[in-house]
This record gives structure tokens, sequence and C-alpha cells, in this order.
């Protein structure tokens, strides 16, 4: 009797354990693939404006100084802009067509998902180039010219560093 | 809260509601290290380019001409009745549809006039007058419509939050209101549901030394309209405008339009 009760109490506690890391597993995976990470597309060419991790970082600011600069005060001197960006980092479909924002694959899209962050930016802006314009990312590194004036590129990276002291200082 | 407002970042006013919360620190200490290495390459990227200036320094002026004034000039006798060349031209350049309702966007209409004692008829387009004195602009809210340095009146859609104060304040219609989602707009000339549009003097063109999109087709079609800067006496519709009686729809309201009519 005593020898049951002690075999039934090993049991029990081997299936707790069994289960509980059945269990545990479950839970830490169901946690790993809730929010899938963003399947960003990847670049072509060399980084035209600013290094990416400039990019992500700065990229609204540089995006709302443009367009300050551009509509309000028309000055179109910088070669780069919203149109440029939305021409290199178009995402085709099998069809070889660009997919529009409402695609879960358009670039902006794929990371703004994630981050949970939402952009106005195309309810007024194209959110792909217009048919035959445009470079998409199977254009090459071709795609970047007219785009890389040091210059520019400068400034924007300089304007982004003055937008945020409060990050630079520290 | 305050206390973290009163911080060095620039044109922080006493207003300033910047929401920076105690309870964000462990997050913060992540944010920076990832912020000092951006911080690094964007400094790394300055002393390679050497250029504090804002933009590039070029031979052109950068921005609106303060010492411009854009207008145009439109001979209402070469203006055909039937002719939509330059609505066509607006319609084809912007990317707006040609309107099938009165709310459907309409940024340049033919208008047929009828003397009724005579019976005279006349056509002729109108789009934005861009008045020198524009009531969009003094009634806007937000600051979105706003007067160019050069005299083009326009509609900041980053600002515009679609009251439509401004069409009301238009005498000449010119303004229209998106009523539904867009897609696959212009690149050049963003529209989107929600703000109020109108002619932007295709300012993409004329920023870069070319004229409007009407007044191009117009010039293959009754050569009626006339491009240049009013403000240059040596300009061609300056000269135009100082050797023939011209009048301004609605001259008596004081806007100073910069669109005038020849033969009207």
């Amino acid at each position: 009797m005593a020898r049951r009760s002690s075999l039934l109490t090993v049991l029990l506690v081997l299936v707790t354990l069994v289960g509980g890391a059945l269990v545990g597993a479950a839970t830490g995976i169901a946690l790993e693939t809730s929010v899938a990470h963003p399947a960003v597309p990847k670049a072509l060419g060399a980084p035209c404006v600013a290094e990416p991790a400039v990019m992500r970082r700065a990229h609204p600011d540089m995006l709302k100084h443009g367009r300050d600069v551009v509509l309000r005060a028309g000055d179109r001197s910088s070669p780069v802009g919203l149109t440029g960006c939305i021409g290199c980092h178009a995402v085709k479909d099998e069809t070889g067509t660009a997919v529009s924002v409402s695609s879960p694959r358009h670039f902006c899209r794929s990371c703004h998902d994630y981050a949970a962050v939402k952009i106005d930016c195309f309810e007024c802006h194209a959110s792909r180039p217009e048919p035959g314009k445009g470079a998409a990312l199977d254009g090459g590194p071709a795609a970047f010219v007219g785009l890389a004036d040091p210059h520019a590129v400068a400034d924007l990276a300089a304007f982004a560093a003055t937008r945020r002291p409060e990050e630079t200082a520290r | 809260m305050t206390s973290a407002c009163s911080s060095t970042r620039p044109g922080c006013g006493s207003a300033c509601t910047c929401p920076t919360p105690a309870t964000a620190e462990p997050v913060d200490a992540e944010r920076r290290g990832f912020l000092a290495g951006s911080a690094a390459v964007a400094v790394t990227t300055l002393a390679g380019g050497a250029m504090l200036t804002l933009w590039p320094e070029s031979s052109e002026a950068a921005g609106a001409d303060p010492k411009k004034r854009w207008g145009l000039l439109i001979d209402v006798s070469k203006c055909a009745d039937g002719c939509t060349a330059c609505v066509d031209a607006c319609s084809t350049e912007n990317g707006w549809a040609k309107p099938t309702s009165q709310t459907d966007p309409q940024w340049i209409r033919k208008v047929t006039l009828r003397n009724p004692t005579t019976g005279v008829t006349k056509s002729a387009p109108v789009m934005c007058q861009h008045c020198d004195n524009p009531p969009c602009v003094d009634v806007c809210p937000t600051t979105a419509s706003f007067k160019r340095a050069d005299g083009i009146v326009l509609v900041d859609k980053h600002r515009c939050i679609g009251c439509r104060y401004c069409m009301m304040a238009c005498p000449y219609k010119a303004r229209s209101f998106v009523h539904a989602p867009l897609e696959d707009q212009k690149p050049h000339a963003p529209r989107g549901l929600g703000t109020v549009e109108a002619c932007t003097l295709c300012t993409h063109r004329v920023d870069r030394g070319r004229a409007p999109a009407c007044v191009e087709a117009c010039a293959s079609a009754g050569r009626a309209m006339l491009f240049g800067d009013v403000a240059d006496p040596a300009s061609e519709i300056a000269e135009a405008i100082a050797a023939r009686p011209t009048t301004r729809i609605r001259g008596d309201l004081g806007f100073d339009p910069g669109v005038r009519y020849a033969e009207l």
C-alpha cells in the first residue's frame, strides 16, 4: 500500500513537471509569435540620405522639415524628399506592380504596423510611384542616381541633430 | 511634468506639455544607448559633408522670391466658348477627376457670362485669383491657408482641418473640399480626404521656371492666357497689362487679385 502511494506520488510529480514544461513552452511560443517582427524590405545600394540608424530615428523630422521648406517657403533645391523615398523603397507584388500603403508589405507600413505608429502622410501623398516612374527595389543602385547629393545629405543630418539636442547631449 | 518642460529644448514655451513621464525610466536607459550611437553617425556624416547651412548654396535663389508677384492675364476675346483645354490640362496635371457633382473638386472651371440686355455671351476660365489680400487666409483658423512670398495662395494640407471657412470666404468659389478618400495622387500635387484644395498656379512647375499647365495648354489652343511676374515692369504680362484696359472679377472687394481679364 505504502509502495503504491509513493509510486503514485512520483508519477504525479512527473506529470506535473512535464505538463508545466509543456505549458511554459507553449506560452513562450505564443509570446514570441503574437507580434511578428516586421519583414522590412531590404534596400539596395548605398544609403542615400543618411545611415539607416539615423534614418530610423530622424526620418519624421526630416520629412516635416522638408515639407515646410518646400510648401511654405517654395524652396525646391533639396534633391531628397518623400517622392524620392517612395520611388526607391517601393515594394513590388507578384504581378510586378508597386504595392500601395493598403498592403501590409508596403515599406513604411511594414515597420509602422509593428511600432503601432499611425502615419497620415498617405492620406494626401501617393504611397507608390507613378506607373513607369520611380525605381522600385529591383531597380538596382541606379535608383539612387541624383539623390546622393552630399550637401543635402549633410544638411539633413545636421538638421536632424539640431532637432534633438536632448538626445545628442546624452 | 513642468520641470521636464523647462529643459533646454528650443522652442519649448511656457505652455509646453511635453509628455515626459517618470515611469519611462527603464525604457529611457535603453533608448539613450541607441541614440548615442545614432548621434555619432549623424556627426560623422556632418563632418564628411563639411556643410552647416541648411541647404546647399546654388546660383538660383532658394525659395519663393518676395520681389515677384506671379499673375495671369486672360484675354476673354480669344477664349472660345466650347474650349476646355485649360481645364483638361489642369485636371491631368494635378490629378483631379472631371466633376460629376457639385461637391466634386474643381480647381478651374469655364464660366459663361451673358448680358441679359444685349444677349452678348462670353466664356472665361475662373480659378483661384491669388489675391494679394486673400480672404481665405484671413479666416483660416490654423494658418493652413497662406500666401507665398511670390503671391501664390496655397493650402497647407498638413495644417488644414477641413473647416471650410476659406470656401465660405472666397468670392470666386475657387476652393473645393475633398469628400472621399483618394489614392495614387500625383506626387507633385498631394491631395486628400478632409482637406480643402484649389489652384496652386502649378507651383511645382513655376518653381522650376515653367508656366502653369493651363497656360501651356492654352498656348496651343486659343492663346488667351499669359503668365508672368506682374511686379516686373519689363515682363511680357506687365507690358500687356499696361498697354490695354484690363479688369479683375469683383475688383471692388479690394482683395487685389493676381488674375486679370481683358475684354471681359
